[in-house]
């Protein structure tokens, strides 16, 4: 039977109507609302290709169900920033040119929005830690580390 | 007369316009038929045409990877893409920029060496002229073919070429844009899962069609051809269920799974083989010198690509399209053709991004998988995704190894008789060069191919790759043993046969040092003359500030270097690895050095060297694919927990140092890490523990069960 399901995403109100309850964020997010920056890489919860944010929270989208999302508050990378006005991340990973093949970088930034959100001034393990749950298999690791601890920085400096 | 060899893949490729066109005023667009795989292969061609052709980086359009426009430069594979295709790029751009200078001579009424080029506008001794490459385009023939004629820029006048680049395809990977071909939507498209034939041979008994259909939640159909099965239908997420849910509501018959004792390499040694030696005869007797030997192994390795594979076909009034993000457009596009039945020329193949592949993994077959769909609905356009377990099971693997080195050494104690014998499968499956797509096996009347012939030692070897020593020894011979059979596809993995090759060599070497009571960087050194090699090693030793004198072991903290010339040809690379070991390896730090001649972007250089470490860390900690579980389907590695990879909180500290060779011609570096990573890493373990491990992985079990035979 078909549903309406409302929630933000990105600082907007949308409603989708499925028919299948437990149809996963991430299909809605890609197949529903075009919103093709959050990637599908295992629908296993292992990789963090997927990952949102829920309420501020980092969330595994590929398995999380759309029934449960009603009313909530959903940031994807394209909520992040665009090339006119990049998120500190993002520029952080432009500069640093983070990333090979990239299919990864969506979800990792969105780790680390949340972790700077919780922590703003992690170490290098603590960062290491945050992003165990993403995967990236083109071994980019110790340039994205180093993107997260300058957009930190940079953070903590337009803040203070 | 012959003409002159083009340099690169412009001798395949002569027609000038094939690389080199000027669409509109004031724009310039390359093509090339190498495809961006992560490694900034874009960006490198785009710095290579600002040169040749002297204009501004943002007149230039790279055009990649199809098989309409671009030059047929066969796989963007084994490093060569600066080797042989941006020698290739900057002679055609200069022998381009040689027809437009001849043409506005002669208008101008001057020698065309009076004339040069300034962001495209022509030049007379340094004054405008009023012309440049758009008004004069009309007039020029750019199917001519190139001469190899056309003045190539000094090395000391680049302007881009040698400058780090920001890479042209990061920023839409990093703000989330639809740049994938995963995320590619057609008009009317439609979702596909394949359920996949388990192994070739394997004969469809029941399906329970209704079962399937109740697990999508959602319309979808089934579509067979002989024993090619998918589930097609408009929203992707029924589909994904319904594929999901086939593979328990499908019944197979003559199924063969791989058994646990295939999963380790010595099984090899029990197989039938195709031999051959390259290299003087093995002496048949020591004649008295001391003799070392020492036997070393790796299993089979997955791709494991981040993400599964995709595939989107059209089959639309006799033409066929697809869109793929594999390695080759023109090889899949002759192998499509003998799957589908088609003349090639009835076939469009055109490259979209996928994620990283580092070598032969699922991106073909997926296309395949669209295809043979498409070809069922006329006129639908069809997108496969494969599922994680899919990409993980079926994808190609690097085939498991054994690597037996047996030396004689002099008085000294160095090296003087080298036989490295190796027992491997294929590390080219590649389609087209005897393989099938995967989804052909499945196909009514399906016969297989003869076997595919492993690559030419011409172009680096496969099972052979750096298996002779570039150390100064003056007997060396390989004795290679080809174990066609394989318990699962075999194919071609970032840096094929180097990785086990190396790991053995190096790990001797290590060895030989010991023995000899010397330090192992010096030992290096008093048996390498190429000044080259001396300098990476020399280099990587004093990043690490390496302190001199015979390893001592047991402490459970080591030090390990290593050093390969990729190829033997290729680049030059040195690694020296900081660990801890007590139940598990902990990489403090890696330095490595590499010399790879002139480099187009350094930036884009030091990003694969990472990359390539931290991947072949991941391989020698972790990475085996084993068969010792019950899974219908094959080998039991099927998602990131049963086949984990190094992770953020794994990776080392990495330094690295690129030598100042840019007189050199460029040499690829992409793959040139894995050896020496592999065995600093397998030196590093030993002289912690004191005691050395031959067979890769090195994971948590085998060191635990080395130390209890101690
Ligand atoms: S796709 Fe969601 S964690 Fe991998
Ligand atoms: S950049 Fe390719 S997986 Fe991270």
């Amino acid at each position: 039977m078909t549903q309406q399901y409302q929630f933000s995403v990105n600082g907007k109100a949308v409603s989708v109507s499925l028919d299948n309850e437990a149809t996963p964020l991430l299909d809605v997010l890609r197949n529903e609302l075009g919103l093709m920056g959050t990637r599908f890489g295992c629908g296993l919860e292992q990789c963090g290709c997927c990952m949102v944010l829920i309420d501020g929270a980092p969330v595994k989208s590929c398995s999380r169900e759309i029934s449960t999302l009603a009313g909530k508050t959903i940031t994807t990378v394209e909520g992040l920033g665009t090339p006119e006005r990049p998120h500190p991340l993002q520029q952080a990973f432009l500069d640093e040119q983070a990333g090979q093949c990239g299919y990864c970088l969506a979800g990792i930034l969105i780790s680390a929005k949340a972790l700077l959100e919780k922590n703003p001034s992690p170490t290098r393990k603590e960062i290491a830690l945050a992003l165990d749950g993403n995967i990236c298999r083109c071994g980019s690791h110790n340039r994205i580390m180093r993107a997260v601890e300058k957009a930190a920085t940079v953070m903590r400096g337009a803040k203070s | 007369m012959n003409a002159p060899a083009l340099p690169g893949t412009l001798n395949d490729n002569p027609v000038l316009d094939r690389w080199v066109s000027f669409p509109a005023p004031g724009k310039v667009t390359v093509n090339t038929g190498r495809v961006e795989l992560g490694q900034g292969v874009l960006t490198a061609m785009q710095q290579v045409a600002t040169d040749e052709l002297y204009v501004s980086m943002a007149r230039v359009t790279v055009h990649s990877g199809d098989t309409v426009r671009a030059p047929n430069e066969g796989y963007t594979a084994g490093s060569q893409s600066i080797q042989t295709g941006a020698v290739a790029m900057r002679q055609a751009c200069a022998d381009v920029r040689a027809l437009f200078l001849a043409q506005a001579a002669a208008i101008i009424g001057c020698k065309p060496d009076e004339l040069s080029v300034r962001d495209g506008s022509i030049l007379h001794n340094g004054a405008s002229t009023g012309q440049d490459y758009w008004t004069l385009a009309g007039a020029i023939d750019l199917t001519a073919k190139a001469t190899g004629s056309g003045a190539r820029k000094a090395v000391a006048d680049f302007t881009s070429i040698g400058q780090s680049s920001a890479r042209l395809d990061l920023p839409p990977k990093i703000f989330g844009d639809a740049i994938f071909i995963h995320d590619m939507k057609l008009d009317g498209m439609v979702h596909a899962r394949v359920v996949r034939q388990p192994n070739r041979g394997a004969t469809i008994g029941t399906i329970d069609e209704a079962a399937i259909k109740r697990a999508a939640k959602g319309p979808v159909d089934l579509v067979r051809n002989g024993n090619f099965l998918a589930i097609v239908g408009s929203n992707e997420t029924a589909v994904d269920l319904a594929g999901a849910a086939a593979v328990n509501h499908v019944a197979w018959q003559n199924v063969e799974a791989p058994t646990p004792l295939q999963q380790e390499a010595y099984w090899l040694l029990q197989r039938p083989t195709v031999d051959r030696v390259l290299g003087s005869p093995e002496p048949s007797d020591s004649q008295g010198r001391q003799r070392f030997e020492a036997t070393f192994t790796r299993g089979f390795v997955a791709h494991a690509s981040i993400s599964p594979s995709c595939g989107l076909a059209l089959f639309k009034d006799g033409q066929m399209t697809v869109w793929t993000h594999c390695q080759g457009v023109f090889p899949l596009r002759a192998a499509l053709a003998r799957t589908l039945k088609l003349e090639p020329s009835a076939i469009i193949v055109h490259h979209v991004q996928g994620s990283g592949c580092y070598g032969h993994n699922g991106a073909d077959d997926a296309a395949a998988d669209a295809a043979i769909i498409a070809m069922q609905k006329p006129g639908t356009p069809v997108r496969v995704r494969w599922r994680r377990e899919e990409e993980f099971v079926y994808e190609p693997k690097s085939p498991s190894m054994v690597v037996k080195v047996r030396a004689l050494l002099d008085d000294a104690g160095k090296p003087a008789d080298w036989t490295q014998e190796i027992w491997s499968g294929n590390h080219n499956g590649r389609p087209g060069g005897g393989s099938s797509l995967l989804g052909e096996e499945a196909l009514p009347g399906y016969t297989p191919p003869p076997p595919p012939n492993e690559v030419p030692e011409a172009a680096g070897g496969g099972a052979t790759r750096n298996a002779e020593p570039l150390y100064d020894i003056p007997e060396k011979r390989i004795v290679h043993h080809k174990i066609v059979e394989q318990p699962v596809r075999v194919s071609a993995l970032r840096g094929l046969g180097a990785t086990a090759n190396v790991f053995a060599l190096e790990c001797c070497i290590d060895e030989l040092a010991e023995r000899a009571g010397q330090d192992p960087v010096a030992y290096r050194l008093s048996i390498t003359s190429d000044p080259r090699a001396r300098a990476v090693i020399e280099k990587a030793a004093a990043m690490a500030n390496w302190q001199p004198g015979p390893p001592n072991g047991g402490e459970g903290h080591g030090r390990g270097v290593a050093f390969a010339r990729y190829k033997n040809k290729a680049a030059y690379c040195a690694v020296v690895v900081d660990l801890d070991v007590d139940e598990e390896i902990r990489l403090n730090n890696v330095w490595c050095a590499t010399d790879g001649g002139l480099i187009v972007s350094p930036d884009g250089a030091l990003n694969q060297l990472e990359g390539g470490i931290i991947q072949a860390a991941s391989w020698v900690l972790k990475e085996q694919v084993r068969f010792d579980n019950d899974a219908p389907t094959g080998p039991s590695a099927f998602d990131w927990e049963t086949y984990p990879v190094l992770k953020f909180s794994e990776v080392p500290e990495i330094t690295i140092a690129l030598l100042n060779t840019k007189d050199e011609v460029p040499l690829g570096i992409g793959e040139v890490a894995g050896g020496p990573v592999a065995a600093a890493i397998g030196n590093a373990v030993s002289h912690a523990l004191g005691v050395r491990i031959r067979d890769l992985p090195l994971t948590r079990e085998r060191i635990a069960a080395t130390l209890l035979k101690e």
